[in-house]
């Protein structure tokens, strides 16, 4: 078993969504959805500035509250801490949609079920990164498992000084982790037109 | 207004949940999720992707028919196994709808522009073409036809065919529009090419400043890697731009300069590190000339009348000057690709190139590596008439003789360059000076996104009497062609090898994933099947493809069949100063053999052998300077017809400081149409109102405002900056054409009236 998570260095990423189109060709995200956005915001004024660039996607909390409001057990954690969705047994009612805090998931109409970002579990299931992770040109993209200190991602987060989380006031404990925020008051919180 | 996607979901879902505790015993079956692609059979080729000219490496999972996904491999130098979002969105290309898909020949009688055609096939196309080619030529002679061109299959169409059939005007944007003025400086500096993958050895450097140079926003993919790499590694990071661009955004230092005084900042630098003593001594003494005339140009150019000149601090320059000097040879102001900006472009370069030389870094860790060509070996053909005129990246020819019984380039004169300016061919389709040019072939250049003055370059259209495009989408100077030939893309071809300059040289394949879709084909077929119809067929001497491929590959003691297995081919290169001193070889090809600080080619061309600074045209009242640049998930005004990365940005917007928005009145979510100093109006186009601009300059990204009604997504989306561009300032050394002295002011506008992209997408699908 793992625990399995991912880290964004804000210092890295540039905005450029090379990860939002990986995720959208690989799993052929529908029109109109996305798995994976960017999110930009300019902090400051002229010229003492700086910008976030923040990617965001299905944080796979360890408290997600997607899991508990659905009504047939379709939305679901893993053995490795992944928060996944079982198509056959989703009747698409949104109520998950409506738990998630961070709006990361849609219906997708042509199947008739909730989706969302999986971390890419079938490229890792063959030993590969998640495909947002592996193209992503400033290395700003970290995977792996928590729960081995010896893997990267663990010993980057042990070396980091600051990290933050999307909505920690929501108690969802998520695993996809921010590191490096330009602000020094952390993440941009409010929602906002990306 | 629009609702917050929050508050919206929220609301739905109350409702949604309602229903679905009560409905679920009614909800019968469903479709279960149809096997994703990567499920199947998937076979994978090696490609070159063409979303950008930086052009990576890539490897296509292709299931049957279709290319479902492409990715960067580790072998290859350019892509190292990551890839941009332009690189990623690759095979919505391929599968628009609105492609190019039968050859088309204008009904004759209609003007052109009307955008009336009917079908037609290769074989009358071409035969078409080749007897108004052959009337141009008996008529008028063969330099009576241009060819311009932008892309891989540019290696046909602008290189090989001009010069097989006897014309020195060829041209490509890449030059007189982008690169030409670092490029001619850096011969004139170095005696060596920039190049199109730009030699910087960005992981050992400690100290990188970066003047107008949007990294972060061009999204060239290794560099951009690097880059991050480097800042991993702990360099710092000085952005000198009138924006705070991405690049800025990571920087230690942003120094928003006054647009079009950048080389008064460089002058002041070069001015610290020789009156403080800062510069690399060994160095210059030993690779260098007119170290001693430099001193004396230098004096005036203090950090206090670079302040005036520039509005940065005087202690600031001096400050960035003994940071860089601490720091060298580990410091280095890498050059940009756009270096087309004021029309004293290629002075403003040397200044750059003089003052890299000053820290000691060309050739050396930290600084720029010295680039190698790998070596391959042309396919065996008779002697071409001509050598190719155009240039590339990689700047200049040698070459500036023109063969008995051939004219001149109809540009020559007009600037000191050995390359042909673009912009410069499209005055003779219109007055017939020096000599007319009656005919054009546009090969994947968009002539009214790149060229400015687009009313000239429409006049120029109707004046001439054969004008080819090939291309594959309908783009809107293509439905003013003659004959539209429609390619395959890039991924349904083969395509001539792309040798890269290197730190380690190296040659690239691309395999077409499958056959090509509709009545489209591969440039080689297009250009050889046309050499054959124009008295050319000794010159494509091989009957396929593969055969030509094939055989260059032994040059290299390969064979086409491994080339496919391994994509890419590595060669050692001789990447510093101290690999060519082991093998008692200079490097620098100047006249001096050596680094010329003082230029005396320059001199006896009549131009400032060393760089002097010229203030930038001034903004007219009531005016912004228009500034343009990158967006990271588009490419020059190819791209905004991709489904998939028009998902990802839709359109553009107009930068405007936030004071001055106030002050027009400018109101977030306002449009804004913008109109220059010769009345031309762009948009409606959303006004970003923005801390990160200055007050005299505005700023757009390039390649939106279409105007092509057979390009679904892209018609009528943004502002195009290049139709603002009415006017330009001609670089008398480079030809290069600055695009930075044009001015525009807003007007407010009513927001757009268009469909969403994603409605848009599923209707094209539907």
């Amino acid at each position: 078993m793992a625990r399995l998570g991912m880290l964004i260095d804000l210092s890295a990423c540039v905005g450029c969504a090379a990860c939002a189109v990986a995720c959208k060709m690989e799993n052929q995200v529908p029109a109109g959805a996305n798995r994976l956005w960017i999110r930009e915001r300019e902090v400051g004024v002229f010229p003492d500035l700086t910008v976030e660039f923040r990617p965001e996607q299905c944080n796979h909390c360890e408290n997600p509250p997607c899991v508990p409001v659905c009504p047939t057990g379709a939305s679901y954690q893993t053995q490795d801490g992944l928060v996944q969705v079982d198509y056959n047994k989703c009747i698409a009612c949104g109520a998950c949609i409506a738990a998630c805090p961070y709006d990361a998931r849609y219906i997708d109409k042509k199947g008739g079920y909730a989706d969302k970002c999986t971390f890419c579990s079938h490229r890792v299931a063959k030993g590969q990164q998640p495909a947002c992770v592996e193209t992503c040109p400033t290395y700003a993209r970290i995977f792996g498992d928590l729960d081995d200190p010896n893997s990267e991602i663990s010993k980057t987060l042990e070396a980091a000084g600051r990290q933050d989380v999307l909505r920690p006031d929501m108690g969802t404990r998520p695993k996809v982790i921010y590191l490096n925020a330009p602000s020094k008051k952390g993440l941009t919180q409010e929602v906002m037109e990306s | 207004m629009k609702l917050p996607r929050r508050s919206f979901l929220k609301l739905s879902a109350a409702t949604v949940g309602a229903v679905s505790l009560g409905g679920a015993a009614t909800l019968t079956s469903r479709a279960k999720a149809a096997p994703a692609w990567y499920t199947k059979e998937v076979k994978q080729v090696f490609q070159i992707c063409e979303n950008c000219f930086w052009r990576c490496g890539i490897r296509a999972s292709v299931v049957g028919n279709r290319v479902y996904k492409v990715d960067g491999y580790k072998e290859n130098p350019k892509s190292r196994g990551m890839l941009c979002p332009r690189g990623q969105a690759a095979p919505a290309q391929t599968y628009d709808p609105d492609r190019l898909k039968k050859p088309l020949i204008r009904i004759e009688g209609s003007e052109r522009g009307a955008g009336k055609y009917r079908e037609a096939t290769w074989e009358e196309a071409l035969d078409y073409i080749a007897k108004k080619m052959l009337g141009l030529k008996e008529q008028y002679g063969p330099e009576s036809i241009a060819f311009f061109g932008h892309g891989t299959g540019d290696g046909w169409f602008v290189d090989f065919l001009p010069a097989a059939w006897g014309s020195p005007n060829a041209a490509k944007p890449s030059v007189s529009l982008c690169t030409a003025p670092r490029e001619v400086a850096a011969q004139y500096t170095f005696g060596r090419a920039i190049g199109g993958h730009e030699p910087i050895d960005w992981p050992n450097t400690k100290y990188i400043v970066l003047i107008g140079h949007h990294i972060g926003e061009d999204t060239h993919n290794t560099q951009l890697q690097e880059f991050s790499e480097a800042r991993k590694n702990g360099a710092k990071l000085v952005v000198v731009d009138p924006r705070f661009s991405t690049a800025a955004a990571k920087a230690d230092r942003w120094l928003p300069i006054k647009p079009g005084t950048d080389t008064a900042l460089l002058l002041a630098w070069i001015h610290v590190l020789i009156s403080e003593n800062l510069y690399d001594k060994a160095y210059v003494e030993k690779y260098t000339v007119g170290m001693d005339k430099l001193v004396a140009h230098i004096k005036p150019y203090t950090p206090e009348w670079a302040e005036q000149q520039t509005e940065i601090p005087a202690q600031v320059i001096r400050e960035v000057a003994r940071e860089m000097a601490q720091h060298k040879p580990k410091a280095v102001l890498p050059p940009t690709r756009h270096t087309v900006w004021y029309g004293n472009d290629t002075q403003r370069m040397r200044a750059s190139y003089i003052l890299n030389a000053l820290l000691g870094n060309y050739g050396r860790e930290g600084g720029f590596y010295i680039a190698m060509p790998p070596y391959l070996e042309k396919y065996p053909t008779p002697p071409l008439p001509l050598e190719p005129a155009a240039g590339g990246c990689a700047g200049p020819t040698a070459v500036d003789k023109e063969p008995e019984g051939y004219k001149p380039r109809a540009d020559k004169g007009k600037f000191l360059a050995k390359t042909t300016a673009i912009q410069e061919l499209i005055e003779p389709m219109i007055t017939g000076q020096p000599y007319p040019i009656k005919g054009l072939f546009a090969y994947g250049i968009n002539l009214f996104h790149a060229i400015p003055n687009v009313p000239r370059t429409k006049e120029a259209l109707k004046n001439l009497e054969l004008y080819v495009a090939i291309d594959v989408l309908p783009q809107e100077h293509v439905m003013w062609a003659d004959v539209i030939l429609p390619e395959a893309t890039y991924l349904e071809r083969y395509d001539d090898f792309v040798t890269v300059s290197h730190k380690t040289p190296f040659i690239q394949l691309r395999v077409p994933a499958h056959e090509p879709l509709y009545d489209t084909k591969p440039g080689w077929w297009i250009a050889k099947e046309l050499g054959k119809r124009i008295g050319l067929e000794q010159y494509f001497p091989w009957q396929t493809i593969e055969e030509y491929l094939d055989t260059r590959m032994q040059s290299v003691g390969l064979d086409l069949e491994t080339m496919k297995s391994m994509g890419t081919m590595v060669q050692n290169g001789k990447p510093w100063l101290s690999d060519w001193e082991k093998e008692g070889q200079n490097p620098f090809n100047t006249p001096s053999g050596k680094i010329e600080l003082y230029s005396e080619s320059l001199a006896k061309a009549g131009f400032d052998p060393l760089p002097k600074y010229e203030p930038p045209q001034p903004v007219p009242e009531g005016y912004y300077r228009l500034l343009y640049g990158r967006s990271p998930v588009h490419t020059f005004a190819r791209t905004q017809n991709n489904p998939v990365l028009m998902e990802m940005e839709s359109s553009n917007s107009v930068w405007l400081n936030a004071e001055e928005a106030a002050r027009l009145g400018f109101k977030p979510g306002d449009y804004a149409y913008l109109i220059n100093q010769d009345g031309v109006r762009e948009g409606p186009v959303r006004v970003k109102i923005t801390q990160r601009i200055r007050k005299d300059a505005v700023y757009i990204t390039h390649g939106f405002g279409h105007k092509a009604k057979g390009m679904t997504l892209a018609d009528g989306r943004g502002a195009s900056d290049s139709y603002l561009q009415t006017r330009y300032t001609l670089d008398r050394i480079s030809g290069g054409a600055g695009l930075r002295n044009n001015f525009v002011k807003l007007e407010k506008a009513p927001a757009p009236k268009l469909k969403s992209v994603v409605k848009l997408i599923k209707e094209r699908r539907a």
